[in-house]
């Protein structure tokens, strides 16, 4: 069984739509943390808030997904999603992460190297520095495109499985073990997108 | 890098791709899923369904087009017209788009944008403005003024002042349209684009006007636009953006290629 968590943060309807065209069996749209510890895999998508995350705790989600992915669930967590993976955010501090990766994510800067910068971040954009050992992003290609929207976003670390540049270098895609996280949507990120949403179906 | 967008308009009547040409004839061009995807795989970075009926009636006819369409639609999807309320925003979501596109309802009750916002992100709420120069005027563009009704009624609002209020009550991108360029072919209002992309931080989508690569090299470079949108130069059979993309990348403009 597959949980696509739903922590009423926007649409969740992409993603699942996505990974039924991939054939995925058995997908579970739920709140219910004894679902997340049965699952076989967990999603976690999100456009929205970094607040809207406190759900999660509200609601011993939290806890659950902590206690799934060390005991090797696979975990894959989108936009906000991969943010949460993280010990915060700027964007809602008094709300804590899931506290997998250090560090904190921030707003981008409005100036960067002495030229405005518009935020959001939406677009079409590129994946560069690949890892190698990546199961994510098994088959991806550098320089392939996927499609962002965000304000927010998380640092670059020993675990960045892929970056992506816009006013420097962010996480575009970060891995250890069984937690996956990208920023991009890969519901929304053409063939790229359908890539490494095969490769997280595929482990 | 961050490439500028190639957005794909589909007009859509009565479960019907729709096409004017000089404003008056409607002509038929197609199934709108059937088009979409062909957009899609021909390199669109994006699909728009603008519902020109968008009468009550027309609301169930559209829900189901937009289910069809966005079935195995993986890249971003709007849906704009008649939506009034938080309620159809949420019938257009829940039917497979990723965001909307609201104009004359955001002028009638901008609460709006923020409403549709707070449930489903900002990124989600594209406010779409008709704009007009203002004729006669020392500054037709500065003053240049929002219209609804395709043109036909004027607001009274200033374009650059609803875009920054736009902004500021929550919209994700502005989807700026030229009623003087638009269906001319003869290319964007670039002075009028580059003037609302300065006045903003979000995302604005250039339209009206689309010809040539040349024009969309043009209001991405001299007009600052984030993304172009174009119906009528994709029509009939012309669903294959690549080689615009090559042409508009080849001017120096960043495009997402291969795609």
């Amino acid at each position: 069984m597959i949980a696509v968590i739903d922590y009423k943060a926007g649409n969740l309807t992409s993603v699942v739509k996505a990974l039924r065209y991939l054939r995925a069996k058995d997908i579970v749209v739920t709140q219910s943390p004894e679902e997340v510890r049965l699952a076989d895999k967990i999603v976690l998508p999100g456009v929205g808030h970094f607040r809207s995350t406190q759900l999660l705790e509200d609601l011993g989600l939290t806890q659950a997904t902590r206690e799934a992915v060390s005991g090797g669930t696979p975990f894959l967590g989108i936009c906000v999603g991969l943010q949460w993976l993280y010990e915060g955010s700027t964007e809602a501090p008094e709300t804590l992460g899931l506290r997998q990766f250090a560090g904190h994510c921030e707003r981008f800067p409005a100036v960067f190297e002495g030229l405005e910068l518009k935020s959001p971040h939406v677009g079409w954009n590129s994946l560069e520095e690949i890892r190698g050992d990546s199961r994510l992003l098994a088959g991806v290609a550098a320089g392939s495109f996927v499609y962002y929207t965000h304000s927010w976003r998380a640092p670059l670390s020993a675990d960045t499985a892929a970056e992506t540049v816009y006013g420097g270098a962010f996480t575009a895609a970060v891995e250890r073990g069984n937690v996956m996280g990208v920023q991009f949507h890969p519901e929304k990120s053409a063939e790229t997108g359908l890539q490494v949403l095969r490769n997280y179906l595929a482990l | 890098m961050l490439t500028k967008r190639i957005i794909a308009c589909l007009d859509v009547r009565g479960g019907r791709v729709v096409k004017g040409v000089q404003f008056v004839d409607i002509v038929d061009a197609g199934d709108p899923a059937e088009l979409a995807h062909r957009h899609a795989r021909g390199g669109a970075d994006e699909i728009v369904l603008l519902d020109i009926t968008a009468t009550h009636e027309g609301r169930g006819t559209l829900l189901e087009t937009v289910k069809r369409t966005a079935e195995k639609l993986f890249v971003p999807f709007t849906v704009g017209g008649g939506i009034r309320s938080a309620e159809d925003a949420a019938a257009v979501f829940d039917a497979g788009a990723d965001k909307v596109s609201i104009n004359s309802s955001a002028i009638a009750r901008p609460e709006l944008i923020g409403e549709i916002g707070a449930s489903f992100g900002a990124q989600a709420v594209i406010v779409a403005i008709d704009a007009r120069r203002a004729k006669g005027s020392s500054d037709p563009v500065g003053e240049a003024e929002v219209f609804v009704s395709g043109g036909r009624k004027v607001t009274g609002l200033r374009v650059i002042e609803w875009a920054v209020e736009a902004e500021a009550r929550g919209a994700g991108e502005i989807l700026l349209t030229s009623m003087d360029t638009d269906g001319m072919r003869g290319g964007f209002d670039c002075e009028l684009t580059r003037r609302v992309s300065e006045a903003v931080q979000i995302p604005v989508i250039a339209s009206g006007g689309a010809g040539s690569a040349a024009h969309f090299a043009e209001v991405f470079l001299v007009g600052r636009a984030d993304a172009a949108l174009a119906a009528s130069i994709f029509h009939f059979g012309v669903t294959d953006s690549r080689a615009l993309k090559a042409e508009v990348a080849a001017a120096g403009v960043p495009m997402r290629l291969p795609c």
